[in-house]
């Protein structure tokens, strides 16, 4: 056929593998999160193979921690589907990078990659917007609700004054606040290293994205150490819990999203960390760097509203 | 609707990937098109198979064909789900979307084609992961979920304790992200690849309605998730407790995220269908669309007032009666926006040329029918009227109406439009006109008698009723067999089409198709506008000199 020279800047991509990979690892990691949390089969002694690999996880770890119950392997199906998982998110963002090097993301691309990042951080943004709503409205309404549940609420008139009647919440001004301060403080040291890229100072450039990954990393330990210490105080009801209370549920839900979100960003920068150190990221030319920073002022500002209503306003009483 | 000039005449290289890479590993927004339409025939055959059983069950009073009333329910619930995730959006958005936004709006293809195949590969999963659940422990009564398209706890949580619901979850999760990715992408595409000299005032309106559509999914889909997610972990013993009353949480809270994205998820199926109904009647009457920019900005308002709406499905939950009028009321304003459309299709035809094709037929049925079920959305909008009317067949009805004869019917008018671009092939007339008219008859004689029923008092979600609503019931399954019939023959129209392969040329339906596709190739080269067209005239003034 007569050939027809390509006179536009966009980028057609050769077929790849990594989409079709994608939709097989969802199904393995969809199966491996039945599994794990609600077992395909039950455990009745008859089949040890499909019980091990099929029966519910979860009951073994909490067994575990009271020192008794059988072995299960049900995690085995989710930890597959999560390196089945990592490894095309691997593949397809080496391509992504590769082509990005190759000169392929022209202005225009550069634009549409753009473009399709706010689109992205719109959608978490939503997201978000799911657990604020059932935050506030666990927290707002509690009266009305106490007085249509009286026969379901064990302790209805209490609800009537507190969304978690016995349950005192994390004191806001000990590991919250120090969080608040390393994710604004990792914001500014982002901004370092974006600046410094610009302006030609890799070397800051990699210190500044180095802190930011440390003290995003630093965040979720300390939010470990806090659940941990929640997680014993548990039996207690004096703690938030996430089966003890609705506001125990949104408590742990919500931050335990943005924690992972928190856990996504960092990752995120740690690869543009990493192409930074083998020599990647052009100063005139790195929106890989630009959109992980877009996503990790995101995951700041979502934590600010948690900070703010889910740990200050719950203390002091809504 | 748009004048082109330095249209894209020239052949070049067609050289396509061997067949699996070009199936399975497909970055190519056409080859994706193909792949969305065929999954969502397939689909389509599988929830048509449930309601299809569903209404055979209710010809007559009694228990005839299933086991017990949870199996029953089971079909209920999976029919809906089925027919919305794997049917009417695939076909619609990403179908039809994937082939012809790209060529419209004159870009060689999707903004990201990768995460364009991402998009359709996770459906097979979540399908899957339907499927699979008809054979897992649902409740006590037995295997499947049987709670409803709507999934409201406790029959989700503890009414629901086995496998089976919590493989639906991951199901519509990886569905709802697979509709997330694909709204980023047409989002992306059409605000960044428009070809020169197409500024968004002179985009053809299929662009304009999957535009407002993406964003609708782009901002009600994440709330899904968010409750999704808040069913699975309810659903763990020691788990959390959103839904459970004893804790402090509100299962009426389910309804509220439900429904916030519910509603407009009710936008994204019609919309599309709205854009291609516009393009047919405009061809057909061989005029421009009539108020191009209040068809545009309609599709926006219907968008924006759709996020504002959702509790108009909760009216009996015991809501506080202001409430109740503010939702009233704001559901009343969507019947604006849909009028102007209504009456600008009209006013298309009016005075037009107007040749009843095939495609035609579907789009003149698709207005018709789809201000029935208007008309019948005006009257459950009133809350003291719903109130008697909720969940019985009258809403059934209704959003039949709309649905399965609304966005449907906007399905099959694509798909006979566009049928000789996608494929370069015509389909036989006389096998498409008897598709046409046996769906149409069957579909109303399948849904209109089911007025009555609601309006006697027929609840729905019942596999048993009283004789008196024998007679409607009995005319309604036979509509069912006539709607099967017409299944036939398009799948007949579809076999002898491709036997005898009629090609056809670029433009077959001559002058009143004026969207970029029709200046290309049928079907179109594998990569289309190397050289992108420009498009340089005011295309009212283009049309008013056209039409003198």
């Amino acid at each position: 056929m007569a050939g027809h020279a390509v006179e536009h800047d966009y980028h057609l991509i050769p077929p790849s593998p990594w989409p079709l990979l994608s939709g097989l690892a969802a199904l393995v990691w969809g199966t491996g999160m039945v599994v794990f949390f609600a077992g395909l089969v039950q455990r009745t002694g008859d089949n040890n193979m499909m019980e091990f690999f099929f029966s519910k996880g979860l009951d073994t770890w909490s067994s575990t921690l009271t020192g008794d119950g059988s072995v299960s392997g049900g995690w085995i199906i989710l930890l597959i589907g999560c390196l089945f998982a990592s490894f095309v998110m691997y593949g397809w963002w080496r391509d992504v990078a590769r082509e990005s090097a190759a000169g392929d993301h022209t202005p225009v691309v550069d634009i549409g990659l753009r473009y399709g990042m706010i689109m992205f951080i719109m959608q978490e943004a939503m997201f978000f917007v799911g657990w604020f709503w059932i935050f506030f409205e666990t927290s707002l309404f509690h009266k009305f609700r106490a007085s249509w549940n009286t026969d379901v609420l064990p302790n209805a008139a209490d609800y009537a004054t507190n969304i978690a009647p016995g349950v005192t919440s994390v004191n806001a001004w000990h590991l919250p606040l120090m969080n608040t301060l390393i994710l604004l403080l990792s914001g500014t040291t982002v901004t370092w290293a974006h600046h410094a890229l610009i302006h030609g100072d890799r070397k800051g450039a990699k210190w500044g994205l180095f802190l930011t990954c440390l003290l995003g990393f630093i965040f979720i330990g300390i939010q470990g150490l806090e659940y941990a210490e929640l997680f014993h105080e548990r039996g207690e009801g004096v703690a938030p819990w996430l089966a003890n209370t609705a506001y125990g549920s949104a408590f742990f839900l919500a931050t335990g999203f943005h924690g992972l979100h928190v856990l996504i960003g960092a990752i995120f920068l740690l690869v543009c960390w990493g192409r930074l150190m083998k020599g990647g990221l052009r100063s005139d030319k790195h929106f890989g760097l630009e959109a992980a920073a877009w996503y990790w002022h995101f995951v700041d500002v979502v934590w600010l509203f948690l900070f703010a209503f889910v740990y200050i306003v719950f203390a002091t009483g809504p | 609707m748009v004048a082109i000039s330095g249209n894209d005449t020239g052949s070049y290289g067609d050289d396509k990937p061997s067949f699996f890479a070009r199936w399975f590993y497909s970055t190519n927004h056409k080859d994706i098109g193909t792949l969305y339409l065929i999954f969502g025939i397939i689909s389509g055959l599988i929830g048509g198979f449930l309601s299809f059983m569903m209404r055979m069950e209710l010809g007559e009073p009694g228990i005839q064909f299933f086991t017990n009333e949870h199996q029953y329910l089971v079909f209920v619930s999976m029919h809906g789900l089925i027919m919305i995730f794997f049917m009417v959006m695939p076909a619609l958005i990403g179908g039809f979307g994937n082939w012809f936004v790209p060529i419209m709006i004159g870009a060689p293809d999707m903004a990201f084609p990768r995460m364009n195949n991402l998009s359709f590969w996770l459906l097979p999963t979540a399908l899957i992961c339907l499927l699979v659940s008809f054979v897992l422990p649902g409740s006590a009564s037995g295997d499947g979920f049987g709670g409803g398209w709507v999934m409201y706890p406790p029959l989700s949580t503890s009414g629901s304790p086995g496998p089976a619901f919590d493989f639906i979850i991951i199901g519509l999760l990886a569905a709802g992200f697979s509709s997330i990715f694909g709204a980023i992408n047409f989002i992306t595409t059409i605000l960044n690849m428009r070809a020169p000299g197409m500024t968004m005032h002179k985009m053809p309106l299929f662009a304009w309605s999957v535009l407002v559509t993406a964003f609708l999914l782009l901002l009600a889909l994440p709330v899904l998730a968010a409750a999704l997610f808040m069913l699975f972990t309810d659903r763990i013993d020691g788990g959390t407790g959103f839904f459970d009353p004893a804790r402090g949480g509100d299962p009426q809270m389910f309804q509220h995220l439900f429904w916030f994205f519910g509603h407009p998820e009710v936008y994204i199926m019609i919309l599309p269908a709205f854009g291609i109904i516009s393009h047919i009647v405009s061809t057909f009457s061989k005029k421009p669309i009539f108020g191009y920019l209040g068809m545009a900005y309609a599709m926006v308002a219907i968008g924006v007032v759709g996020f504002v709406v959702w509790a108009h499905h909760m009216y009996t939950i015991g809501m506080d009666v202001n409430l109740k009028a503010y939702f009233l009321a704001a559901t009343l304003v969507i019947a604006v926006p849909t009028g102007v459309k209504i009456f600008s299709w009209l006013a298309t035809m009016w005075g037009g040329s107007i040749r009843y094709t095939i495609p035609m037929q579907w789009a003149l049925a698709f207005i018709f029918l789809f201000v029935i079920g208007g008309v019948t959305g005006v009257v459950l909008a009133n809350a003291g009227v719903d109130t008697a009317l909720h969940d019985t067949y009258y809403v059934v009805a209704h959003f039949h109406y709309v649905l399965s004869m609304g966005a449907v019917f906007g399905i099959f008018a694509g798909f006979y439009y566009w049928f000789g671009k996608m494929f370069g092939i015509m389909y036989n007339k006389f096998l498409a006109a008897a598709h046409f008219w046996l769906f149409f008859i069957g579909v109303n004689v399948i849904f209109f008698p089911q007025h009555f029923l609601g309006m006697n008092g027929m609840p729905r979600r019942y596999v048993d009723y009283p004789a008196d609503f024998e007679l409607w019931n009995h005319v309604s399954t036979m509509g069912a067999m006539i709607t099967l019939l017409g299944v036939v023959f398009f799948f007949l129209m579809l076999i002898e089409a491709f036997i005898v392969r009629r090609k056809v040329g670029d433009n077959y339906w001559g002058e009143g198709a004026t969207t970029l596709e029709w200046t290309l190739s049928s079907p179109p080269p594998y990569h289309q506008f190397n050289t992108l067209p420009r498009i340089d005239e005011d295309p009212t003034e283009h049309d008013a000199d056209k039409m003198h």
